[in-house]
């Protein structure tokens, strides 16, 4: 990019608004010369979501076998503090991230769903192994909710039964670049920023025969039929 | 040890009037069985626990078994001779009677401080419906505390005696004993990569249901349903019906 | 909680043969004001899992306390029974997921049992090596637990996890999975191992010891762990017994009953190794008993390198496909890292179990729970759970 010559912008700069430029009205190309001249250009949106990306606290809660490869993720060999996510912490209000390790019941579903209800935005969650995404190799079982994002919104899809640590981590590289993009103005801002979007979800009661509602038609709905 | 047969000779001298039926075990392993009458279960179970030459102090494992009624054919062929002197004809009689289903608990029981084992009793309720009802082991071997609960909670045989017979693994309020052989899973859509026979006619009613915007079938009919917005089917589903006059 | 709740307590430890003595009576007489009924779990750093236990306290002490389970309930035996015999088996990985080797070869003792099928030689031994590594894990990540209930705050458990990752390399480059290994068929192992493998496996066996001996320098004789563990939570050997405890817990109270001796399973006779057994029942002996275990195993091990005989790992007549038991049950059972791990079968001669059912030694060991613990504070009994050693996929299956 330094190559390209300096007369011709990489993109075509809109005008400034009124005062200083926004920067992120200023062109990469820009703020990478005058990187080398050691001048640092940031926006507070790239700065907040710097900060964010590189300390998210996950909420110590394991559920199944996956929560024993989140464990070893977190110890010497995988050392998931590389990240900055290495405080797990015991309560949910003072975490960021819901990792979801391993079979979500029927039984433990609205308890999961209150965990998520009690984290304070801005939160994210993993659905990490098969059983939290779809059920995995329980889902004919009665008691086993067939995905975590029949109640909840999830972030990232971790596969695997149990994912490895190194899958572990590449979900959470996933994450904070999925941070790292996120808009805090506009019509496309994030989540936590708006205030029409729910922070808290309904929590399903026990039935007498199942959940009750079995899932939140607002998060999830069934796939069309495929020839419909 | 003395073979179960001789103990089974002991039991019937020592309890008189208690029916103990040997149950064969046909397999390889040949461990077989002693079906105890229920009313006097609780009294040969401590018999059992206390003699001195079976000391059997540890309840290994405590399950339930489910026997559904069978429908059982019988065939009856008789021969009859053909009037216009051909061969004879074999006519084959056939009658369908039910064999009454009944819920089971099986115990293995050990002896830790003589080191033998096991030796199986089982005890049968009357029928699977009204006639649940078992004496509890519990207060023999305390290790049948969670296990029955666990029998009560997943097949439903109700444990005369426990001290605390509550549900284990399924919340209270849940209905059905899912290990029985008849019990019927609560209908959540599943999706497989290549579905097909079953589980394809299941997914499709979820999914036709969520094209049309209604509440599919696996919903309950608890919380109202709400018609998408823009839909022009206006839902169909129970409580609406039953709002209608 | 007003009086009568009081004698429904009593009626309900009289009930389970408790003689309702002093130890509770004492803690609550009229005089100590209003009790206390706190929920932990089931999301609690230090319920090894989802597991959930309603403890009534007064001040600190527990007077009651009722686990509660299933919220890890995943109905592995209805599972089982709507599938073949063989598609059962990557399941039994996920009972006890900390030690699959050992719940696949409980799973297939019992279906040999049931089937009449033979193992070869090198399996047995193969078996055994898997076993006994699978052990070393257990014990070894168990200590770390219990003493990230003691307030260590993960120091030991990554030195124990230092450890369990060297074993769990080895059961991947054999088994081609970390934790899932789902090695064992019924007439033998999946798997032959290399003579690279087995060197490998060797070296780690023969490093263990000396890893047991940091471990122990760091951890046995510290004051702490000395005052929270010594006299905390004492078993008394008849109640263990009655209560169907089986495994360590049970051998810290000084019962001699190890099936690797009683039932002789396997080749385990062929094997010189003693059955460490504890005195005073309390927390500490079943600590201790669990890295006298481990240096056991490493023994066992040592054994088995020296003597792993050749020849095929599957009993040829073995049958995988369509394969049908004849009609029948049995009780199959061996000495798992938690106690008494067993399978009870019947079949009807179709390709599917009619009936499987899987005995939980971590269910039955927590049937004392609340006898343990009563007496003691809230912290105590956090680290007493840790001792008894439970993983919640097996005790609600
Ligand atoms: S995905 Fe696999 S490893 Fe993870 S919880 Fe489910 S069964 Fe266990």
């Amino acid at each position: 990019m330094s190559d390209a010559p300096q007369s011709t912008p990489a993109s075509p700069r809109p005008a400034p608004a009124e005062g200083f430029p926004a920067a992120g009205n200023i062109s990469d190309a820009d703020r990478e010369e005058l990187r080398r001249h050691g001048i640092l250009l940031t926006s507070l949106e790239e700065l907040y979501n710097w900060g964010r990306s590189n300390s998210i606290w996950p909420l110590q809660f394991g559920l199944a076998c996956c929560a024993i490869e989140m464990i070893a993720a977190a110890t010497a060999r995988f050392d998931i503090a590389r990240f900055g996510a290495e405080i797990f912490r015991p309560s949910p209000r003072q975490a960021d991230l819901m990792i979801v390790s391993g079979t979500v019941t029927k039984k433990m579903a609205p308890l999961v769903v209150r965990l998520w209800n009690q984290m304070p935005e801005p939160k994210y969650c993993i659905a990490m192994g098969a059983c939290a995404i779809s059920g995995g190799p329980f889902k004919q079982g009665y008691n086993v909710l067939k995905g975590i994002d029949r109640l909840i919104p999830v972030d990232i899809y971790i596969p695997g039964c149990p994912p490895r640590p190194e899958a572990l981590l590449n979900g959470l590289i996933q994450l904070q670049k999925q941070i790292k993009g996120e808009k805090l103005t506009g019509p496309d801002a994030a989540r936590h920023t708006r205030a029409d979007l729910p922070s808290e979800y309904p929590i399903p009661a026990y039935g007498a025969h199942d959940l009750e509602p079995a899932k939140n038609p607002a998060v999830w709905t069934p796939p069309a039929p495929p020839s419909a | 040890m003395e073979t179960v047969q001789q103990l089974r000779d002991r039991l019937a001298a020592r309890f008189p009037a208690a029916r103990v039926e040997l149950v064969l075990n046909p397999g390889v392993a040949a461990e077989h069985s002693l079906r105890l009458d229920a009313a006097l279960g609780r009294d040969i179970a401590l018999f059992l626990r206390d003699d001195p030459a079976l000391r059997l102090d540890y309840c290994s494992n405590v399950t339930g078994v489910d026997w559904p009624d069978k429908e059982i054919t019988d065939v009856v062929k008789t021969t009859v001779p053909d009037p216009a002197g051909g061969p004879p004809k074999i006519v084959e009689e056939k009658s369908v009677h039910v064999q009454p289903g009944c819920l089971e608990a099986v115990y293995h029981l050990y002896s830790m401080s003589l080191k033998h084992g096991p030796v199986v009793i089982r005890l049968r309720t009357g029928n699977r419906a009204d006639a649940v009802t078992l004496p509890s082991l519990t207060p023999v071997w305390r290790s049948c505390d969670f296990q029955e609960r666990e029998i009560f909670d997943l097949f439903g045989i109700v444990f005369a005696g426990h001290p605390d017979l509550r549900r284990l693994l399924m919340w209270d309020e849940f209905k059905d004993h899912p290990m029985r052989k008849d019990y019927v899973e609560p209908d959540d859509y599943e999706w497989e990569p290549t579905a097909h026979g079953a589980v394809l006619e299941r997914a499709k009613a979820h999914q036709l249901a969520a094209v049309a915007g209604v509440v599919d079938p696996g919903q309950s009919s608890a919380n109202p349903p709400k018609a998408a917005p823009g839909s022009t089917t206006p839902a169909t589903t129970a409580p609406v019906k039953e709002a209608k006059p | 909680m007003s009086c009568s709740d009081f004698n429904d307590l009593d009626a309900e430890l009289t009930a389970f043969g408790h003689p309702g003595g002093s130890s509770v009576r004492a803690v609550h007489d009229q005089f100590h004001g209003d009790l206390l009924e706190v929920s932990m779990g089931p999301q609690h750093p230090s319920t090894h899992g989802v597991f959930r236990m309603v403890a009534t306290l007064d001040g600190e002490q527990i007077v009651k306390l009722k686990p509660v389970f299933g919220y890890l309930h995943r109905n592995h035996e209805k599972i089982a029974e709507n599938t073949t015999y063989l598609g059962s088996m990557p399941y039994t990985d996920r009972l006890d997921y900390l030690c699959s080797m050992s719940t696949n070869w409980a799973y297939a003792l019992a279906v040999e049992k049931l089937s009449g099928q033979a193992v070869p030689d090198r399996a047995q031994y193969l078996r055994i090596i898997m076993a006994e590594l699978t052990r070393l894990v257990n014990h070894a990540c168990l200590v770390g637990f219990l003493f990230n209930d003691l307030g260590t705050s993960f120091t030991p458990l990554l030195y124990a996890f230092r450890e369990r990752e060297k074993i769990i390399d080895l059961f991947e480059a054999l088994s081609g999975s970390r934790m899932m290994c789902n090695y064992q068929r019924f007439g033998g192992c999946r798997v032959d191992p290399t003579p690279e493998w087995l060197a490998a496996a060797r070296t780690l066996v023969e490093n263990f010891p000396r890893f047991l001996d940091e471990y122990e320098r760091m951890l046995t004789g510290n004051e702490i762990m000395l005052a929270r563990t010594q006299g905390i939570g004492r078993l008394d050997p008849a109640h263990a017994v009655n209560a169907g405890l089986t495994g360590p817990v049970l051998r810290a109270s000084g019962v001699d009953y190890d099936l690797r001796k009683v039932d002789g399973y396997g080749f385990y006779p062929r094997f010189d190794f003693r059955v460490p057994l504890g005195a005073q029942g309390d927390t500490y002996d079943r600590y201790m008993l669990r890295i006298l275990e481990m240096r056991e195993s490493v023994k066992i091990l040592v054994q088995a390198f020296r003597d792993l005989p050749g020849g095929p790992i599957m009993d040829p007549k073995a049958k995988l496909r369509s394969f049908r038991p004849k009609a029948g049950e049995a009780y199959g059972r061996l000495e798992g890292p938690k106690g008494e791990l067993g399978f009870y079968l019947i079949s009807d001669g179709t390709p599917n179990p009619y009936r499987y059912r899987v005995r939980p030694p971590s269910l039955i060991n927590l049937t004392l729970l609340e006898e343990m613990c009563l007496g003691h504070t809230i912290a105590d009994a956090v680290v007493i759970l840790g001792s008894i050693d439970i993983v919640l996929g097996e005790v609600d299956r």
